[in-house]
This record gives structure tokens, C-alpha cells and sequence, in this order.
């Protein structure tokens, strides 16, 4: 339970010159304080292993995720529903401040938040990942790699399991005489929904969507909010040790909405350019 | 509330509560500490410190870092637990910790931990939130200084209808839960999550019953704290 870690290091500097742009509604890259950094999408990237792949760029930050799809024995609870799990991983290479070794509670929370989004938002239709009642479902695996860290994670991980889910294929099975055999055809996921998550922070009294590593170091509050298709909120999560007021929630709750949509047209784009 | 509710699986009325008792100085080696009884939870948060910091470096020159371990007792829930620290108990604790640690003035205690040990003896639905009752009237219990008090309470939406304190049976059935804690009196809300799926309308009217819970819990916590400190009959009891 670590609750002092070694920390990213703000200087006096850079630290004047965000609060000094922030006065003016402005940040240090000059974006307004609810525009997006650039955001790069790229699909199929790592063809010959995975199922499925994407690298997603925002700003500096970037991540590569891979789909794997393999076969298992369903939960006895669940025994007609497939199975799916989302992992995410801050390697070594990506800053100064990561260790090799187990998960920190960070890194835990980042793979939890990334899959609530993909899970409650239903995007997965599990009900269509059985092959076999009680004996054999898909069980679909979506695996995060942070490669680049500038803050954001909690965005450029969803952005990337989602369009590497979107482009992924998996094996087709028949039953013949009640023993299960492999197709040679490939078909797509059941894909129900899209869920796009959007990362705001709080410094001072002003509210920014996307924040880089240093806005996010010295942020009071963070929130990530997961909005589907529909429009409906299906995950939500504070983070850092500050708050939110009432009427800053429900601003942000429409904000989220409407950065939501863009990103959905983003990635949809980027799903069929790749195909 | 609205005339047209849906009857929920408890018989509860869409703004009601579970039963929820709090008790304030259960654990006699802590320096605070509090038993929440939550529906079925049963939690006992207890508060050691300010104390020495270990390991050294973890020390901070300028206030007192918090530390916080939610953990479930393996006899806690349906099946057993595997006595160690999952990934979901992991999370809790990170968020517990940063509910309630904008109400503590840390600057007062420099080079200090605050340890938060969070014991699940019962568990049911909304045991984070529970729990952060718990810690709230524990670090109050505790004599650490503190800007609020910490109130937390579940929204979220079971059987098409929005309703206060989603229990487990809503929790797996219902189509979202929201907890949240916040500090009442400063109007901050200092721990948000959210699974399931909640329209616009929804999302605004959970918020607005979940302020109203905690503003229950609020009252609950005061109230559990003067029962230990002004009832009369306690006093004497400590005197002898």
C-alpha cells in the first residue's frame, strides 16, 4: 500500500508556465483548455501474431494494444457466456519513472478503469462468444502496452483496446457429432457498441480535458468518464487525491458527451482505413 | 419521490437506505476507530497515527502521508477469499485513500503516516462506501484534524429506476451503480465511480440522490461520535 512512490518531477519553470498559460485559458502547447492533442490512430500493426492490433497516439503519449483470441473452459456460472479480460501494462521504456516488477496500484488501476469502459459498456457481446454450452467459449483477450508515457493513459489505453477489438477476427468452430471443429474461415467480433472514454483534471479552479504528464502530476482531481453510442454513461472514475463539485460533474458529463462523439467518428475512420 | 415507483427487491422506497448503524471507538489498540453495520457490511475501519513513517523514505518533509488498506476477510463473502490483496481490493484501497485525504490537513502533521486499515467481516453491496464511513468517523474518532467529515453513498439504477443505495442483489441484477463520497460541507466529491449504463437524465438525478444519501450518513457519523463522546453514561464508564 504505497502511498508516497517515486514521483515525476515538475519544475519551478514549467510549473509557472502552465499556471501562467492556464490563467489565460490557454496550456503550454497553446491548445485550448478543452481541446484534445493530436490523436493517431493506426490499426493492424502487429499482423502476424495477434488478432487484432492498434497503436494510438496522443500527443507523446503512446500505446499498442494486440487481441488475442483463444479458446477455454467457461465459468461454471456463466457456462453459455465467453470470456474477456483487459490488461494494461506501463513498460520500462516508457519514462524515467516506471521500474520493472509487479503492477503498482497505479498501473492496477488503469487495467481495472480500461476494462469497465469495454465491459459495461457491453461493447463484447459475451452471450455470442460460445461455442460450446458448458464446455468451450472465446475467450478474448485485449493486452495494453504503454510504450510512451505523457499522460493520459486512461484514454490511449481505451482508444487503443477498442480499435484493436474493432479490427480483430477470430476462428470459426461447428459441432459435428458433438465434438467441436475448427473452420478454416475467420469471422469478426461481436461487436456491440463503441465506448469512448474521456480524461478530464482539475488545476486550481480551471477543468482540462486531456492532460499531459506534468498537467496530470499536478492535478488535484482527475476524472475519466465513458460515454457509448447511445450516449449513455457506462463508467466513470475519479482518481488523486482532490474533488469535484456537483455543477463541475454535470459540466463535465456533457462535455464528455460531445468529445465523445468526435472520437467515435476518429476511430471509425481509422478502423476502415485500415481494413 | 415520484408517485409510480417500482417496487425494489429489498421493499425499500427508491430514496431509502439500508439500515445502517455506526459506532465509534470499537478497537481499544487504535487510536480511532469505527464499526459500520451497512445493510449486511459489516466493516471496522480503525486509524493508527499520526506515527513514525516506515520505511524511511517514504517520509515527506511537509505533511503526513496516508496509507490505507482495504481488505476483505476471507470468510467475508459468498465463497471464500483467498486471504491475499487482489487487484479489486488494491483499487478500493487507492480510492479510499484519495476520498478521504483532501478532508485531512496533513500539513499539520509533517514527517508523520496516518495508516487506515479497512477489516470487510460481512460483506454486501456498496462496501466501498460503507467503508469510507467507517474511516471518516474512525479519523475523527482518532482526534486527527480534519476540514469535513467524509460521507459516502451508492446511487445507481435497478429495474429501470433510479434509486438510492444499491445493495449486492441490485448491484448484479441493475443496470448501474454509482458511488460516491464527498465532503458536505465544502460541496467536493472526492470519490466518483460509475459502472453500468445511465442516460444524461439518470446520470443528473443518481447525483442528486447520492447527495442526499450521503447527507444521511453525514448526520449518522456526528451522531455516532457524540454518542461516544457526550453520552453521559460513556463518560462515566471511562472514568472508572
Amino acid at each position: 500500500m504505497p502511498a508516497v512512490k517515486k514521483h515525476r518531477i515538475v519544475d519551478a519553470i514549467t510549473l509557472d508556465s502552465i499556471m501562467s498559460k492556464l490563467s489565460d485559458s490557454k496550456r503550454t502547447d497553446d491548445r485550448g483548455l478543452l481541446d484534445y492533442r493530436k490523436i493517431e490512430i493506426e490499426t493492424n500493426i502487429l499482423k502476424d501474431k495477434t488478432n487484432g492490433s492498434a497503436k494510438v497516439k496522443i500527443g507523446d503519449t503512446e500505446v499498442w494494444a494486440g487481441i488475442k483470441v483463444e479458446t477455454a473452459n467457461p465459468f461454471p456460472d456463466t457456462p453459455a457466456e465467453g470470456v474477456m479480460t483487459c490488461n494494461a501494462e506501463m513498460l520500462p521504456i516508457s519514462s524515467q519513472y516506471v521500474e520493472p516488477g509487479p503492477p503498482d496500484e497505479d498501473t492496477i488501476e488503469l487495467s481495472r478503469v480500461s476494462d469497465r469502459g469495454i465491459r459495461e459498456s457491453g461493447m463484447i457481446d459475451v452471450s455470442e462468444l460460445c461455442i460450446k454450452e458448458g464446455e468451450l467459449v472465446y475467450s478474448v483477450y485485449i493486452d495494453v502496452a504503454v510504450i510512451n508515457e505523457d499522460g493520459n493513459l486512461f484514454d490511449a489505453v481505451a482508444y487503443a483496446g477498442t480499435t484493436a477489438l474493432l479490427q480483430a477476427d477470430m476462428s470459426k468452430f461447428t459441432i459435428e457429432n458433438d465434438e467441436v471443429k475448427m473452420l478454416e474461415e475467420r469471422e469478426k467480433l461481436p461487436i456491440k457498441s463503441l465506448p469512448i472514454s474521456t480524461t478530464f483534471a482539475k488545476i486550481g479552479d480551471k477543468i482540462i480535458i486531456d492532460p499531459n504528464a506534468d498537467e496530470q502530476e499536478i492535478a488535484t482531481a482527475r476524472l475519466t468518464l465513458v460515454t457509448d453510442e447511445n450516449g449513455k454513461y457506462v463508467s466513470a472514475q475519479k482518481g488523486k487525491p482532490g474533488g469535484f463539485t456537483f455543477e463541475e460533474l454535470k459540466e463535465i458529463s456533457v462535455i464528455s458527451k460531445e468529445k465523445g462523439e468526435e472520437i467515435r467518428k476518429m476511430i471509425k475512420e481509422a478502423v476502415n482505413n485500415g481494413a | 419521490m415520484s408517485e409510480n415507483n417500482i417496487e425494489r427487491i429489498s421493499g425499500r422506497a427508491p430514496d431509502e437506505l439500508r439500515n445502517v448503524s455506526i459506532k465509534a471507538g470499537v478497537i481499544k489498540n487504535a487510536d480511532g476507530s469505527a464499526l459500520i453495520e451497512f445493510g449486511k457490511n459489516k466493516i471496522i475501519a480503525a486509524v493508527f497515527g499520526p506515527k513514525e513513517v516506515h520505511p524511511k523514505h517514504m517520509m515527506v518533509s511537509n505533511r503526513a502521508i496516508i496509507k490505507c488498506r482495504y481488505h476483505m476477510m476471507p470468510f467475508s463473502t459468498d465463497t471464500r477469499k483467498r486471504p491475499n490483496l487482489s487487484r479489486r481490493e488494491i483499487e478500493i484501497s487507492k480510492v479510499i485513500r484519495e476520498a478521504v485525504q483532501p478532508a485531512i490537513l496533513m500539513e499539520n502533521y509533517p514527517r508523520t503516516a496516518i495508516e487506515i486499515y479497512v477489516e470487510i467481516l460481512q460483506s454486501d453491496g456498496g462496501s466501498r462506501c460503507a467503508a469510507i464511513n467507517a474511516v471518516s468517523t474512525a479519523l475523527a474518532d482518532a482526534g486527527i484534524n480534519m476540514r469535513d467529515l467524509i460521507a459516502a453513498c451508492a446511487a445507481g439504477k435497478a429495474n429501470g429506476q433510479v434509486v438510492l443505495d444499491v445493495d449486492d442483489q441490485e448491484d448484479k441484477t441493475g443496470e448501474a451503480d454509482m458511488p460516491i463520497a464527498m465532503l458536505p460541507n465544502m460541496d467536493l466529491i472526492t470519490l466518483f465511480q460509475l459502472d453500468g449504463n445511465l442516460s444524461k437524465e439518470e446520470f443528473d438525478k443518481a447525483l442528486e440522490l447520492a447527495k442526499i444519501g450521503c447527507n444521511k450518513l453525514y448526520n449518522l457519523q456526528k451522531d455516532a461520535l457524540s454518542e461516544k463522546y457526550f453520552n453521559e453514561n460513556n463518560k462515566k464508564e471511562d472514568e472508572e
